[in-house]
């Protein structure tokens, strides 16, 4: 039998990316909090320049909660299906922004509003045909005020391109308005990177550095970054870094009003009869609690929250909390595709003490940054050429076909080349499609003895053209660059487990095709909200975390705000 | 630091680990004497020789048979060699790393050595008529294009699987001896890191240290992550495999 706990305002499940920045509004706001991590809390002295344990191995977790729900997947629905062997996210108070890139873009204004653009623009034929696409129930305006708010209170670097309507070509051209700069300068450029910027403007393309979460001063009295060559997939060991483990979690406990639980292992959300959630089930080291809570707020990655509403059945919920309309787990999309694009150059990069969010980015083949008349996909990619080498990774680079994989050939082209490469990551648009979803596997299960998630999704038409179309932009680049091999990665197949994964909990006005209502509440348990990529409609061609961020503490404000409305 | 400093300190673990001093030294010839590490006690003291007279010694290992040891010196010595390009994986001690490894955080691959091994072992004698560490370098190559090209599977030699995975994790293995962090026991001297040019572990890079670099003037930095004091020691877990971004 479960232990009653103390009753409190809001429980928040999971404290990533999401929940990490929700909590802090609520608790400035008076709002008592208790957050459920499943995870521990993890330091700077755990984060050592390491890369057999960071990269080749596992982290330094002492829950690997995850990884025993790692989801399966299949491309369709009479596809076999296969399972990886580790989950892309972590356990951890701060969740996967302890190691994640900590890129942090806005979203495109033509994101939010794909379906009627792509009308205006091009006519209704152009959206791809089983496509599940919505316009957003609100434009970029209804959010900027939220992304500037994220982008100071977690603290963003970049360079930014459109200051209420001001163009500044050291920033991104095509971005919308923004109504001040970022609090600090981009991270800085090498001289690799300084010569592929040149070799855009050359073809007549507006590079720019992108936008991350890593001090490059100090903020918030955190240092600055150390560009040591471990933030790939590395914690930071001078919190540099802006996990929410550094930033809004702490500031939400100094109110005194953020309670942190961890090693909270959360196994379902409870209901009542009148279809409102009443808190939540959890476990530690298998003693069972309850959580009594006025609101509950799940945010626990997209295959979680997706999982964790079909597992809560309750007597109004006969088929997973806030499922009546059976679309929990529907359009669901990833940015997994792969098909990048990599080169060899005949000079060394200088690579090794870069960070993958130091780079030099084209928007020019994003979103609807260019003519799609003529072409038969609509969306796009941006092309990011970033700074990141470590050995072990090194001397596993391609060999372009011109050497072998081992040998004394090998070992005299590693020499040489073992800081020549270069590999682009290429983000490109996905959308939802009818028959890409989630739901809980019918035989695999986890060691409580509940179903995994299960994803059942693959990459359509529309985003393999833009992989193609867009490896074509980026083959070009580096040609210009110098290039002397340039390889292409193959387009996409199955849509696995990824850590850029959407939907299942898809926000929008209409209840009959969407989980969450605009302000990420659920239509049908009105006290139950819901935070993470798992409520974006659209992925754009972005890192999904700061428009995570800044729809969290929208929601967490708008509770606050409205507190006896949805609280009672 | 200097390598003696990395000699004392790598033989002091191995010390505590029941390794023979003679392990420490990096250039031990792979066909010298064996200790059998599958036999050899852990903490066992008289395994404990003094470095001076113990330098023909092979490396002790903890988890491969002798003869497993023995074909995996060969192999790695073939897959990293040692040439005019300088040390290979035998003086990164990538055997030692893999070695240690089997005990603990790659502990799921051990069956997969153990089964690897003897189908590779059928493999050499039914093909070549003799072991892999009899075979003349020649033989060897070919021996190994074999497995990894998949086409050593069909031969009856019991490879699960393809050939081509145990060659495939071998490689991997091997690499991860030769160019990770020496904590782990491979990497002896920097050798790996000192290959392709890495300037090693630091904690800061300046832009000025960036500038250095790009002028071919940054000096290589012989360190392990955990020499620094600031971080917690790594701890063997079980392996995951290796995570890709996003996309």
């Amino acid at each position: 039998m479960a232990t009653r706990l103390k009753d409190t305002d809001v429980v928040v499940i999971g404290l990533g990316a999401a929940g990490g920045v929700a909590v802090l509004p609520l608790a400035q706001a008076g709002i008592e909090v208790v957050g459920l991590e499943a995870g521990s809390w993890l330091t700077r002295r755990d984060f050592a320049p390491d890369e057999i344990r960071n990269n080749v191995r596992d982290w330094p977790m002492a829950v690997q909660k995850a990884n025993q729900e790692v989801p399966t997947s299949r491309a369709t629905s009479s596809s076999p299906t296969g399972r990886g062997a580790s989950h892309p996210m972590m356990n951890g108070v701060g969740g996967t922004t302890l190691h994640y890139w900590a890129q942090s873009w806005r979203l495109n204004p033509w994101d939010f509003k794909v379906v009627s653009e792509t009308r205006r623009r091009y006519g209704a034929s152009r959206i791809p045909k089983g496509s599940t696409v919505e316009d957003w129930p609100f434009g970029y305006d209804e959010l900027e005020a939220y992304y500037d708010k994220v982008e100071y209170e977690v603290g963003v670097s970049g360079n930014a391109g459109n200051v209420n309507g001001k163009i500044d070509p050291k920033g991104n051209p095509f971005e919308a308005p923004r109504t001040r700069p970022y609090p600090m300068p981009a991270l800085r450029w090498t001289a690799f990177l300084e010569k592929m910027a040149a070799s855009a403007r050359t073809l007549g393309w507006k590079p720019f550095a992108g936008p991350a979460a890593i001090n490059t001063r100090p903020y918030q009295g955190r240092s600055s970054c150390m560009y040591h060559g471990f933030c790939n997939r590395g914690g930071c060991h001078v919190d540099a870094k802006n996990s929410t483990a550094v930033s809004t979690i702490p500031r939400a406990q100094a109110t005194g009003k953020l309670k942190v639980v961890t090693r909270a292992h959360v196994t379902t959300i409870e209901s009542d009869a009148n279809g409102r959630v009443t808190g939540v089930n959890y476990l530690v080291d298998g003693t069972e609690y309850f959580q009594p809570a006025k609101v509950v707020l799940l945010a626990s990655y997209t295959y979680e929250n997706t999982r964790l509403l079909l597992l809560s059945k309750g007597t109004a919920y006969a088929n997973g909390l806030s499922n009546n309309h059976g679309q929990v787990g529907r359009h669901y999309f990833s940015h997994h595709q792969g098909a990048g694009v990599s080169a060899l150059f005949p000079f060394n990069l200088h690579a090794w003490y870069g960070m993958p969010a130091q780079g030099v980015a084209v928007d020019d083949w994003a979103d609807d940054n260019f003519d799609h008349a003529g072409l038969d996909f609509i969306g796009g990619a941006n092309l990011w050429v970033y700074s990141d080498r470590r050995p072990i990774g090194a001397a596993g680079m391609s060999t372009f076909g011109i050497a072998p994989n081992w040998g004394s050939e090998w070992k005299a082209f590693i020499r040489q080349n073992a800081d020549r490469s270069n590999n682009a990551y290429i983000q490109k648009t996905t959308l939802p499609y009818e028959d890409n979803y989630l739901d809980l596997d019918p035989t695999v299960k986890d060691p409580l003895g509940y179903p995994v998630c299960r994803i059942t999704a693959e990459y359509k038409e529309n985003e393999r053209a833009i992989a193609a179309y867009t490896q074509d932009k980026m083959e070009q680049w580096y040609r210009e660059g110098g290039a002397i091999q340039v390889a292409r990665a193959p387009l996409g197949g199955a849509m696995g487990a990824s850590t850029h994964a959407y939907g299942g909990t898809r926000m929008g006005d209409n209840a009959e095709t969407n989980v969450v209502n605009r302000w990420g509440f659920s239509h049908e348990a009105p006290n139950l909200g819901v935070l993470g990529a798992s409520v974006m409609g659209t992925s754009g061609a972005r890192n999904p975390t700061l428009t995570s961020q800044a729809l969290a503490w929208r929601t967490a404000e708008y509770l606050a705000k409205n507190w006896k409305a949805v609280a009672t | 630091m200097s390598s003696d400093e990395q000699t004392r300190i790598i033989s002091r673990r191995d010390l505590l680990r029941g390794v023979g001093v003679a392990a420490v030294a990096a250039v031990a010839p792979s066909t010298s004497v064996a200790l059998d590490g599958a036999i050899a006690p852990a903490g066992a003291a008289e395994a404990v020789q003094p470095a001076a007279t113990s330098a023909v010694r092979r490396e002790a290992y903890e988890n491969l048979t002798a003869v497993e040891a023995d074909a995996l010196e060969a192999i790695v010595a073939q897959l990293i060699p040692t040439d005019a390009n300088g040390p290979g994986a035998t003086e990164a001690r990538a055997v030692h790393y893999i070695d240690r490894a089997l005990g603990g955080a790659l502990s799921s691959s051990r069956q997969a050595y153990s089964a690897g091994f003897a189908a590779f072992d059928r493999y050499c004698r039914m093909t070549r008529g003799a072991s892999f560490v009899e075979l003349s370098t020649t033989d060897q190559d070919s021996v190994l294009i074999d497995v990894e090209s998949g086409s050593a599977t069909g031969s009856g030699a019991g490879f699960s699987g393809s050939s081509a995975q145990f060659f495939g994790m071998v490689l991997n293995h091997t690499r991860q001896g030769t160019f990770g962090d020496p904590y782990y026991g491979g990497n002896a001297n920097y050798v790996g890191w000192d290959l392709i040019g890495y300037p090693g572990v630091r904690t800061s890079v300046s832009a000025a240290d960036q500038q250095l670099m790009e002028k071919g003037a940054l000096k290589p930095n012989h360190r392990s992550a955990y020499d620094n004091e600031m971080f917690n020691k790594a701890t063997a877990g079980n392996g995951h495999g290796e995570h890709q971004h996003g996309d």
